[in-house]
């Protein structure tokens, strides 16, 4: 076994170290807070660069390079529980993938949050997020998995709630915790059912795990009582997780509203890491949705709801996205298209096609997301596109970034990584035998995504600055301190971005960019690596199988997108910010359909949540007069016969004995006044009864 | 009036006599020679029950009143040696102030 595979765990150790490092220090210790997370994640990223040759130097027995380790955990009933880590392709890939996004936005946030009263508390949360994100990667057990997860989904609440002083991103930070625990309940129970018909929770272990060989054999032949091979029903819950997490249909809900934490954040969880986890999960168990019969087709039931999902996800996120204002709602509404895009490769085109868009989108996502933050910061916390405007030559870098990562995610042709992971995606999901419909979505949701993201940037950079002067004085009142003086007389103009900020920008564009060459036809590098087999360069792939047709309708498809955002956004620029959008006035009630996000907040408000609402109420009727009511009763049923007892105690038994006590005490103290010690007070008395005797015996013998 | 009942009148009179000073002497000592009279009237009484009585010829009321008077003998030095037992401690021998059994 290799060395790296031995202590892969001191990845995610190393940021969860630094995260408990920093939360016990006292508020004040910027540098070190900074210092400790950014250096953590540096040797973390070593380490995961280390793990990453180490899969590209070995090759495994049967293809796949992969080493497991772990340990017993504890014990229940004859069974331990067991944690490990794996180290394959797959983990290694996203190692270097989590830990690099996240190194460039904790370098990004040192900027961003520079200003921030709780800088400490950010990066704590941030290494801790780190941690859990790279915890979840390299584990080899669902149980782990499962806590890392959760742990993700926690630092996800935290962060989204960091400014918790606003009511919205409270309410934001719960949204999104309560419908990702939706998912995960259904995530545990695939856990427990997995657990009870494997009898083990590791994915790999020498031929026992239960994604081998003879686990999944035995889960394809049995069968649940709908007829449903148990790896599906398991593979299905498991997916439930994934839908949770990775914002896909009908729970995305909670990932445009996620964007009320800090830029950092969203960049870092809602676009890069903690929603691609799901995408990773159904990556990882990716052999338990495939597995089938002997001959039965290879679209397993499971794989076939994955790739619908993904294929209604990404069009429909893609077409709300375009009737969007917030720059960051429109990309995230755009993550959670592309997150259907991986469900759709993942459905359609096996683990290679869905992980190598998640890996160039990751960093396409977080250059755009970054990029926003960038342009937020230098508006001067304005987030709506129709207030921005002209800002290509007041922040020229950031202006060049931004194009790329848009290029990139609209999948331009030949140059951007969005175009060939898309591609791939799109030809996959051409040649799936059960439908041609995911297919047209994804071609659909292409056409889209290049014309919103057109939009966007004709609005955000092209045209004049619309901000108004008057709200940009109000706002240097709380930014003027930092900012150096020689701009203290363009308060009201948008300024670039330290450099601090800007370089992790270049650093994502070049990788925008480079990284769509390890996956194109004609050398699928990537795909090799994940399967263990050796990729050739062969340029005559690209015209094979009607690859060069659908890259060249594909690119039809993004330039008819791009020609058609420019020439509704780009030809006539908004002028002012009040003036109505284009497809406002050419379709008001799509527009407002869009605009409204198809109404699905405002549905599950009538139904999911009036019902939740009304079986609150409900419990709490329930609670207050029934069971409180008989818990109420019983207590006053006590209160009287305590009553009872104590009035009988006093009054009864306690009276008498006192009344005698008292009489007793009295007639002693009565007899103990007579004895006086002088004798001859008895010789009187003695005296006197003589007297009475004689003269009662005198008077008593006559009668 | 027969001499029995001048004998009886007198023993009655030293008996009260005797009960007088014992109860309302202050001084032990004065309480003391009021109880001896009272003995004293007690053996008058047997001297006359006796010699007037149906059997004089017997020295029964004799016997018994000399018994009687060595009794008493011996109880005035028993009674005189508490007296001054008493002097002693409280130095006083007022009837009044020595009320208390404790010492």
């Amino acid at each position: 076994m290799t060395w790296i595979a031995q202590n892969l765990w001191l990845i995610p150790v190393l940021p969860l170290a630094a995260s408990a490092v920093i939360a016990v220090n006292k508020q004040r210790q910027r540098k070190l807070a900074a210092t400790l997370a950014i250096g953590s994640l540096v040797l973390a990223f070593l380490l995961s660069l280390c793990a990453f040759s180490a899969t590209l130097l070995h090759h495994g027995d049967n293809g796949v390079f992969r080493e497991v380790a772990g340990f017993n955990w504890l014990q229940f009933g004859g069974q331990w529980l067991q944690l490990g880590w794996v180290l394959d392709p797959l983990t290694a890939i996203m190692l270097v993938m989590v830990s690099f996004v996240s190194l460039l936005i904790f370098i990004f946030s040192v900027g961003y949050m520079a200003h921030d009263e709780n800088f400490m508390r950010f990066f704590c949360f941030l290494s801790l997020f780190a941690a859990a994100m790279l915890g979840v990667v390299i584990a080899n057990n669902l149980l782990l998995f499962f806590i890392c997860w959760e742990l993700v989904g926690l630092t996800s609440y935290l962060l989204i709630g960091f400014w918790y002083h606003k009511p919205s991103a409270a309410a934001a930070a719960k949204k999104a915790f309560i419908t990702t625990r939706i998912g995960d309940l259904g995530l545990l129970l695939g856990m427990v059912w997995l657990y009870a018909e494997t009898g083990t929770l590791n994915f790999y272990a020498a031929g026992r795990g239960c994604l081998e060989q003879s686990a999944l054999a035995a889960m394809v032949t049995h069968m649940t009582a709908a007829g449903m091979a148990v790896s599906t029903a398991i593979g299905l819950l498991i997916f439930l997780g994934a839908v949770g997490k990775s914002g896909q249909l009908p729970l995305h809900v909670w990932l445009p509203d996620a964007m009320e934490g800090p830029t950092p954040v969203s960049a870092l969880i809602h676009a890069a890491t903690m929603v691609a986890a799901g995408v990773f999960l159904v990556a990882r168990v990716y052999p338990l949705m495939s597995a089938h019969p002997e001959g039965a087709a290879a679209e397993t039931a499971a794989l076939q709801v994955v790739t619908w999902v993904g294929a209604l996800t990404a069009i429909f996120a893609a077409s709300i996205a375009v009737a969007q204002t917030d720059i960051k709602r429109i990309l995230a509404y755009s993550t959670v298209s592309q997150l259907g895009y991986m469900m759709l490769g993942l459905g359609v085109g096996g683990v290679a096609v869905g992980m190598f868009h998640l890996i160039t989108h990751a960093f396409f996502k977080a250059l755009l997301f970054l990029g926003s933050g960038s342009v937020i910061h230098g508006c001067h916390e304005e987030q709506d596109v129709r207030k921005m405007g002209g800002l290509k030559k007041f922040m020229p870098v950031t202006f060049a970034t931004y194009a790329i990562g848009m290029l990139a995610l609209a999948g331009f042709p030949l140059f951007f990584s969005g175009f060939w992971s898309k591609d791939e995606i799109l030809h996959s999901a051409h040649g799936w035998p059960v439908s041609h419909v995911p297919f047209y979505f994804g071609c659909a949701g292409a056409l889209l995504t290049a014309f919103y993201m057109t939009r966007q940037v004709a609005l955000v950079f092209f045209g004049q600055y619309r901000g108004g002067v008057r709200e940009s004085a109000a706002h240097s009142q709380s930014h003027g301190i930092n900012k150096p003086s020689s701009h203290e007389d363009s308060h009201a103009e948008p300024h670039e971005s330290p450099a601090v900020m800007t370089v992790p920008l270049i650093i994502l564009a070049a990788f925008a960019i480079l990284l769509g060459f390890v996956g194109t036809p004609a050398w699928p590098w990537f795909d090799g690596f994940l399967n263990g087999t050796p990729a050739g360069f062969n340029f005559s792939r690209l015209t094979e199988g009607g690859t060069l047709g659908l890259m060249l309708a594909s690119a039809a498809i993004v330039f008819a997108g791009l020609g058609l955002g420019w020439w509704l956004y780009g030809k006539r620029l908004r002028k002012s910010v009040e003036e109505p959008d284009v497809l406002q006035v050419a379709q008001p009630a799509v527009s407002r359909l869009l605009e409204n996000k198809y109404y699905v907040d405002e549905i599950y408000e009538a139904t999911v949540i009036r019902f939740n609402a009304w079986a609150a109420r409900a419990s709490d009727f329930l609670d207050r007069w029934i069971w409180g009511g008989m818990v109420l009763l019983v207590t006053w049923v006590t209160l009287g016969l305590s009553r009872l007892s104590r009035f009988t105690d006093e009054f009864v038994v306690d009276l008498g004995f006192d009344t005698g006590c008292e009489t007793l005490r009295e007639g002693g103290s009565e007899l103990s006044s007579w004895h006086t010690g002088r004798v001859q007070t008895y010789l009187r008395v003695i005296g006197v009864a003589l007297v009475v005797l004689v003269l009662f015996l005198i008077w008593g013998r006559k009668s | 009036m027969t001499p029995l009942q001048g004998c009886l009148l007198v023993s009655a009179l030293l008996f009260a006599i005797g009960l007088a000073g014992a109860v309302t002497r202050r001084n032990a000592i004065l309480a003391l020679v009021g109880i001896e009279l009272m003995l004293n009237a007690a053996n008058l009484n047997f001297i006359a029950f006796w010699r007037y009585g149906p059997n004089p010829e017997a020295l029964s009321g004799m016997m018994v009143v000399i018994f009687s008077i060595a009794i008493a003998a011996a109880e005035a030095a028993v009674g005189l040696a508490l007296i001054i037992a008493i002097y002693r401690h409280y130095r006083t021998v007022n009837l009044d102030e020595i009320k208390d059994l404790k010492g």
